[in-house]
């Protein structure tokens, strides 16, 4: 129920408070990783919880991914529920072992009797200038993998509600923050407001003549996108994806079957990136409607650039504009 | 600029690299004398002794028993444990039912000592499940296929004992250990080093219990490590000691002070079962390749179960008559095993699709379905 009570808040604060209510609600809930506690994390995400909620819960830990996951794992498994924040995206390769053959297999190699309620948080995404390592996107690596939710929030209020419904989910969810968004903007949380559901994609924009799809960081660029357009006649649709795994493919195909055209954008590299995914169900659901191929508007397929030309490497308003003429001209 | 070396004298700069000469705790003797030693000295009763003799006969015949069913077709692979009785009979034993226990994919032993029917272990090897028990009943873990990986799951664990309050109370049935198996092998994987790193820093109660049988596959100690593995312990924090892991009673000892040095909330200890693997890495492997038969008869004279039923027979804790009767058993578990294993039924293919999450995605049930549909359109499916 609104209450109408509502303070403005940033991603980062939304995800910091929506973790101090995932602590408060139930003691089980630990927090791991490299700096978290004192610090309060590098982008200071779980600022203040240390001295509130103790050294046991939220845990300062070595500097050492794949023992932070492993760790987790047995926390899990001795019925805690691990948030663990990897400090930045291009750092989850030395846990992606521990992610993908454990965390992800633990439930279906124990026929269910071991269940993995755990969150691995994951700032992800670039644009902040950052040098090698650390403006990655992994989420299709993850998505790929059977046994493993994964989740893109876009802004500060789903950054609240989701990380909560993440920890609250009995299967391992990979949380993804765009973390060029944490301090940008900032959105009215209403806390007494219903959430929508964690697994559900949400049309964010309203239009008729193409849709565009985005996710984490890109949903920002959608919306710019969409209002450019709208400037010049065109109304865009976008849709939040907000899920990755499993994909909320209804709100989509509802979309496309109005629009027949569908331009989708990541900053993940374009090579076998969701964009396929999203382009192969939909041209299985929607064949009939298309009036254009799937356009993908992704990071380009080279290993991340250095800062100073990263945002010729990063989708903006102007690559998604061109894509959606090229599909209006189709 | 010149360059002055220091020539030989650069040893005595730095120091050694290696502390002393390898100890090895030993209790039995491979001639089946009883030592005493210093630290690790344990009064055994008769019983538990003729209890030692009986598990090391019956783990043996279920290694022995797989393998041939293994030969025999039943089995797609085995991993065989010959030579490591004594190892994990006296580390299972050692343990308290509130222990909990991370084992690799060859503590059949462990298995046995933890209540789980042997036949449940066949299950992976036949390749009908990746694990069938229920860890939380038998506080055994599923066999870790991946080297190593359990290592931090056992430290993990153990921290979570930690915030249950459920150690260093001094209440017997309260106080939990918990162990992390490996071998020789994944002492070389970064996750074991993380868990040392990760137990010695949050003095977590865990024993890393290495059984080092010498051999990963084809590769010799001497290719993972340049000193004894259970130095290694000293460089992350907390103390290793070699056991003769081919002496029943010195594992048992080594381990139950191991474990209550955990339970107590002293944290990690890293205990080196020194033993040999008789057999070959697993069925599919074949040790001639690799290395002298002279170094397996070698160690056939320090064989773990032969030296315990010496020193029973010479004290005249057993009989015959008592020796044929656990050899009795061991027959009829043989026969348990085999027609049990025969008798496994394949997994339905649909079943493919269960238990993949707690909460199943719409997504996936469509593709169940999706497939379901497909199978009916052959005649006589049923799925």
């Amino acid at each position: 129920m609104a209450t109408g009570q509502t303070q403005k808040i940033t991603l980062a604060k939304g995800l910091n408070l929506g973790l101090r209510r995932a602590m408060e609600a139930d003691p089980k809930v630990l927090i791991m990783g490299e700096d978290v506690g004192k610090l309060g994390g590098v982008f200071r995400i779980t600022d203040g919880l240390q001295k509130d909620f103790g050294e046991d819960r939220v845990i300062d830990s070595p500097l050492a991914e794949s023992g932070i996951v492993g760790t987790a794992v047995g926390l899990a498994l001795r019925g805690y529920r691990p948030v663990v924040e990897i400090q930045f995206d291009g750092f989850v390769y030395p846990a992606y072992d521990q992610i993908v053959c454990q965390v992800a297999k633990m439930h279906y190699r124990s026929h269910g009797h071991s269940k993995m309620p755990m969150v691995i948080r994951i700032p992800f995404g670039g644009g902040i200038g950052a040098v090698e390592h650390h403006s990655e996107s992994p989420e299709a690596q993850f998505a790929h993998t059977p046994g493993l939710k994964v989740v893109a929030c876009s802004n500060p209020v789903d950054g609240y509600w989701m990380i909560q419904q993440a920890i609250a989910c009995d299967d391992p969810v990979i949380f993804l923050e765009p973390k060029r968004q944490y301090h940008a903007d900032k959105a009215d949380l209403d806390e007494h407001e219903a959430p929508e559901p964690l697994f559900a994609s949400r049309v964010v924009r309203q239009g008729s003549d193409a849709t565009v799809l985005a996710y984490g960081p890109t949903v920002k660029t959608a919306l710019k996108a969409a209002e450019a357009a709208a400037d010049e006649g065109k109304s865009l649709e976008v849709i939040d994806l907000r899920t990755l795994s499993p994909l909320d493919m209804a709100p989509v195909y509802d979309s496309v079957r109005r629009t027949g055209r569908v331009v989708v954008t990541h900053e993940a590299h374009l090579n076998l990136g969701m964009g396929a995914e999203l382009a192969a169900r939909i041209s299985e659901e929607c064949f009939y409607s298309l009036e254009s191929p799937v356009l993908r508007v992704a990071g380009f397929d080279v290993p991340y650039p250095a800062s100073r030309i990263e945002e010729e490497f990063l989708p903006d308003l102007d690559r998604v504009l061109d894509a959606v003429d090229r599909a209006l001209e189709y | 600029m010149a360059y002055h070396g220091f020539g030989p004298d650069l040893e005595e700069v730095f120091g050694p690299a290696q502390h002393e000469a390898p100890e090895l705790v030993q209790l039995l003797t491979p001639e089946g004398e009883r030592l005493h030693h210093p630290q690790f000295d344990h009064e055994f009763s008769a019983e538990d002794l003729r209890g030692f003799f009986r598990d090391m006969v019956l783990t043996r015949r279920i290694d022995t028993e797989a393998t041939a069913l293994q030969r025999h077709g039943e089995l797609g692979i085995w991993a065989q444990l010959l030579g490591q009785e004594a190892a994990q009979i006296g580390a299972g034993r050692a343990l308290r039912p509130q222990d909990f226990v991370f084992p690799t994919y060859r503590e059949h032993g462990v298995a046995w000592c933890r209540g789980i029917d042997p036949l449940n272990l066949l299950g992976l090897f036949r390749g009908v499940d990746h694990g069938s028990w229920d860890p939380k009943e038998s506080n055994f873990g599923l066999y870790t296929i991946v080297i190593g990986a359990q290592a931090l799951h056992a430290t993990g664990y153990a921290m979570g004992v930690q915030r249950d309050g459920a150690v260093g109370t001094g209440d017997p049935d309260r106080d939990t250990a918990v162990v992390a198996h490996f071998g020789d092998g994944a002492s070389s994987q970064g996750d074991v080093n993380e868990a040392f790193i990760f137990a010695a820093s949050y003095q977590a109660p865990v024993v890393f219990f290495c059984q080092n049988n010498q051999w990963a596959i084809s590769e010799p100690i001497e290719r993972q490590s340049r000193i004894p593995l259970y130095q290694r312990a000293l460089g992350f924090g907390f103390p290793g000691v070699r056991v003769d892991g081919n002496d029943v009673l010195a594992t048992y000892a080594v381990m139950q002070a191991a474990l209550q040095r955990a339970r107590e909330g002293q944290g990690p200890t890293l205990v080196e079962a020194y033993t040999y693997r008789m057999g070959a890495h697993t069925t599919t492997d074949d040790p001639t390749r690799y290395r002298l038969s002279d170094d397996v008869e070698r160690w056939k004279l320090k064989d773990p179960i032969a030296r315990l039923e010496v020193y029973l027979r010479r004290n005249g804790l057993v009989d015959d008559e008592w020796v044929a009767g656990v050899r009795a058993e061991a027959d009829e578990l043989g026969h348990h095993l085999r027609e049990g294993c025969k008798a496994m039924p394949d997994p339905t293919p649909l079943s493919m699709f269960d238990h993949v999450y707690d909460e199943e995605t719409e997504e996936l049930r469509a593709e169940r379905e999706g497939y379901a549909a497909y199978l009916d359109t052959f005649e006589g499916s049923h799925h």
